[in-house]
């Protein structure tokens, strides 16, 4: 908590330098960004286990300061949650973490960090998600006691701004049950905020399965931006009154759902590629209002955040086929300081519960980690470059997390302006990377992919590039009349 | 007929009219709108234009969609191209017979707002000759029963993404038959499965888009030519 207070009052240096001038989400659609340079600006520094700015938490864990910790999420098995099954609801959470907290001290974990995503019902009513956060924090807390199990809870309410169309963001009732959450939520013990938020969802939902980049430039970009900006303010005002730490968020509603598109082939890979580095300007936004990571596990724009700022993230890959599909499952742990199996149901399996055995996998994984980081450089970056090798020649997704994409795109996004002229670079170079990684064998592309590159260089050269414009064509569009754009600032 | 060849490649390329930059390969020549109106002045029969021309050329992009070639965005748009053409055939189309399949009812479950892959089975089947009525996102089980009452001959299909809300299922199936409807009812989402749909009695339930207007026709006993 000590860093953490250090962390606000200023001494955390981003390369940004007008991250405590407030220059953030509506404001930074007009204003100059003046990024300096990347925190991390060579490919092997890039790595698991140690982020520039680490983030101390719950019972002494750092995270980013030279270990990878597990970071365990599960979710109820398929029930109603409403006040006749509260009492199983209560019953069900009180049993994972009990064994999920012994299985890690059998295993000698290092530490763990437990994630709870609240259910929607669980924001609606937020006392309901405070009550569950209460019973994670007693468990957890009693494990460090009797067993000195180093642990930290993150607690991400949902964001059930989402539950209307066309939603409103700053206003109405799932805005306050939203905030509400946070706070009590806060109260109730957690260590870190976090959430999958999703201001210009509406949007982007449609323009990505119209392949309408125009549309997805503008969701996140403009309206995912300006959404940030307002939302995560306020998550770090209720951090530094409850001392925890505003963690992160995440493009999960965005680019995660392109990339279970193209998992399922409805859209092609190379969009879905394009679109995760395209969401790299709205996520950061976050980190300029003050989140101070980790980043949240299914934010796999992660890398670019951590060399763009710093932070330590949480990253999510083989061990989260429990919860989908991705073809990312090696190369998405290549510098993660956290390492997370995206959700499990608490169902019964051979050995124990789900969420006991995605935990012992994810124990193992982070030995494994650590034990490279333990016998030095060549080992830690001979499984690194594992790690990225063996993903990333497959799938244009894997090709841009490799360290060297991220940072050599990131390099070109620190020279943008505005976050919606980010938006625009990180498009551009992310076709330019992977048609040329394509031209040189570096990649494997189906006929369907290099047909669409194609189709979005066209598209790319033909949507204007200031904002007014650019929403002047959305509102005459079919998009138009999806989205409230004062719920945005505009 | 030459015409309608050219429409049904117009619909498959998803080239909406001659001004459409959409596909580069196709720009300035005719689009749906164009070869409809010429198929309209040179008197072809409507039921030609609609069946084998728009239905027509729709079939066929469910077919490259289901072999992979096509991906959603380009049924998306073929979709739109084939619309703009329908749109000129509506008005006359009223006075005669219905040319629809059938009707199909969607809906997103109650306390479920996601539409992505419910939107994408409407549009299958208004492409493949339905009438579609889309009763949105976090639908009541009893605006289900309002609808289906008025339809009694309609297939119903509804749409979950979260394990929390697939439940809602059951009980929105539940009050249709309590409410003495038929309707042959047909379930998808992420977290269905077949065992689910079983057990809710589900008359039928697909986990891939691109064999839904199959699906339908079969439940609805409609000749599959």
């Amino acid at each position: 908590m000590e860093m953490q207070t250090q962390l606000l009052s200023g001494n955390f240096e981003l390369s940004i330098k007008n991250v405590n001038n407030k220059i953030v989400g509506d404001e930074a659609m007009q204003n100059k960004y003046n990024l300096e340079n990347l925190v991390i600006s060579k490919p092997e520094e890039l790595i698991f286990g140690t982020a520039p700015h680490p983030v101390e938490c719950g019972h002494g864990l750092v995270i980013g300061g030279g270990q990878v910790y597990p970071e365990i999420n599960f979710t109820l098995p398929s029930m109603t949650i409403e006040e006749k099954t509260w009492k199983e609801v209560r019953k069900q959470y009180t049993t994972i973490i009990e064994e999920v907290c012994q299985r890690a001290v059998t295993l000698e974990s290092s530490g763990i960090v437990v994630e709870f995503e609240l259910l929607p019902p669980m924001t609606i009513n937020p006392e309901w998600g405070a009550e569950i956060t209460q019973i994670l924090r007693n468990t957890l807390d009693d494990f460090y006691e009797k067993e000195g199990l180093r642990s930290a809870l993150r607690v991400t309410p949902v964001d059930v701004r989402d539950s209307e169309r066309p939603p409103r963001m700053r206003s109405g009732k799932f805005w306050e049950k939203t905030y509400q959450s946070f706070e009590k939520c806060a109260e109730a013990g957690a260590d870190m905020l976090s959430i999958e938020s999703t201001g210009g969802k509406e949007v982007h939902d449609e323009a990505l399965v119209h392949g309408d980049l125009a549309g997805l430039i503008f969701a996140l970009g403009s309206l995912g931006v300006r959404d940030m900006g307002f939302l995560w303010s306020n998550i770090v005002e209720i951090s530094a009154r409850h001392d925890v730490i505003p963690a992160g968020d995440t493009a999960c509603g965005f680019a995660n759902t392109a990339m279970v598109l193209a998992e399922k082939k409805m859209i092609p890979r190379v969009l879905a590629a394009v679109d995760r580095v395209a969401s790299v300007a709205r996520t950061l936004q976050g980190h300029l209002e003050g989140a101070l990571g980790p980043t949240k596990d299914c934010a796999y724009e992660g890398p670019y955040i951590k060399a763009l700022t710093g932070v330590p993230i949480s990253m999510e890959g083989r061990t989260s086929a429990c919860a989908h599909l991705s073809t990312i499952g090696n190369v998405a742990g290549a510098c993660c300081d956290m390492w997370s199996n995206e959700s499990v149901q608490n169902v019964r399996l051979l050995s124990a519960n789900a969420p006991v055995v995605s935990l012992e996998q994810l124990i193992y994984d982070c030995r494994l980690y650590n034990t490279a980081i333990a016998e030095g450089k060549n080992y830690s970056n001979n499984y690194r470059r594992l790690l990225i090798e063996s993903d990333i020649h497959r799938d244009p997704q894997a090709y841009v997390l490799d360290p060297e994409v991220v940072i050599k795109i990131s390099q070109k996004l620190i020279n943008c302006d505005t976050p919606l002229a980010m938006t625009f670079k990180a498009v551009k170079e992310t076709i330019n990377i992977i048609e040329k990684a394509y031209q040189d064998k570096e990649l494997e592309l189906n006929k369907g992919d290099v047909r669409w590159l194609g189709l979005l260089k066209n598209q790319l050269g033909n949507i204007p590039k200031d904002e007014s414009s650019l929403l002047e064509r959305i509102q005459s569009s079919p998009l138009g009349d999806k989205f409230l754009p004062q719920e945005y600032g505009i | 007929m030459r015409l309608i060849e050219e429409l049904k490649k117009a619909v498959i390329k998803g080239h909406a009219n001659v001004d459409a930059a959409y596909p580069p390969d196709m720009k300035g020549q005719p689009g749906v709108i164009d070869l409809v109106n010429k198929a309209l002045e040179e008197n072809v029969e409507l039921k030609t234009i609609l069946n084998k021309g728009l239905i027509g050329g729709m079939n066929i992009v469910g077919e490259k969609f289901s072999s992979g070639e096509y991906f959603v965005p380009e049924m998306m748009i073929s979709a739109k191209a084939m619309k703009g053409g329908l749109n000129l055939l509506e008005p006359l189309l009223v006075k005669e017979p219905s040319q629809k399949l059938g009707t199909v009812i969607m809906g997103t479950v109650k306390g479920d707002m996601h539409d992505i892959g419910k939107n994408l089975v409407g549009m299958m089947l208004e492409g493949g000759g339905f009438e579609v009525i889309d009763l949105g996102v976090d639908v009541l089980p009893e605006k289900f029963v309002k609808v289906a009452s008025k339809h009694p001959d309609a297939l119903i299909g509804m749409s979950a993404l979260l394990t929390t809300t697939m439940e809602n299922m059951r009980e929105t199936i539940e009050l249709i038959r309590e409410n003495s409807l038929d309707n042959k009812i047909i379930v998808g989402g992420a977290p269905i499965t077949e065992k689910f749909a079983n057990e809710i009695n589900a008359d039928g339930y697909s986990n891939n888009a691109g064999i839904v207007v199959d699906m339908a026709k079969n439940l609805l006993k409609i000749d599959n030519k």
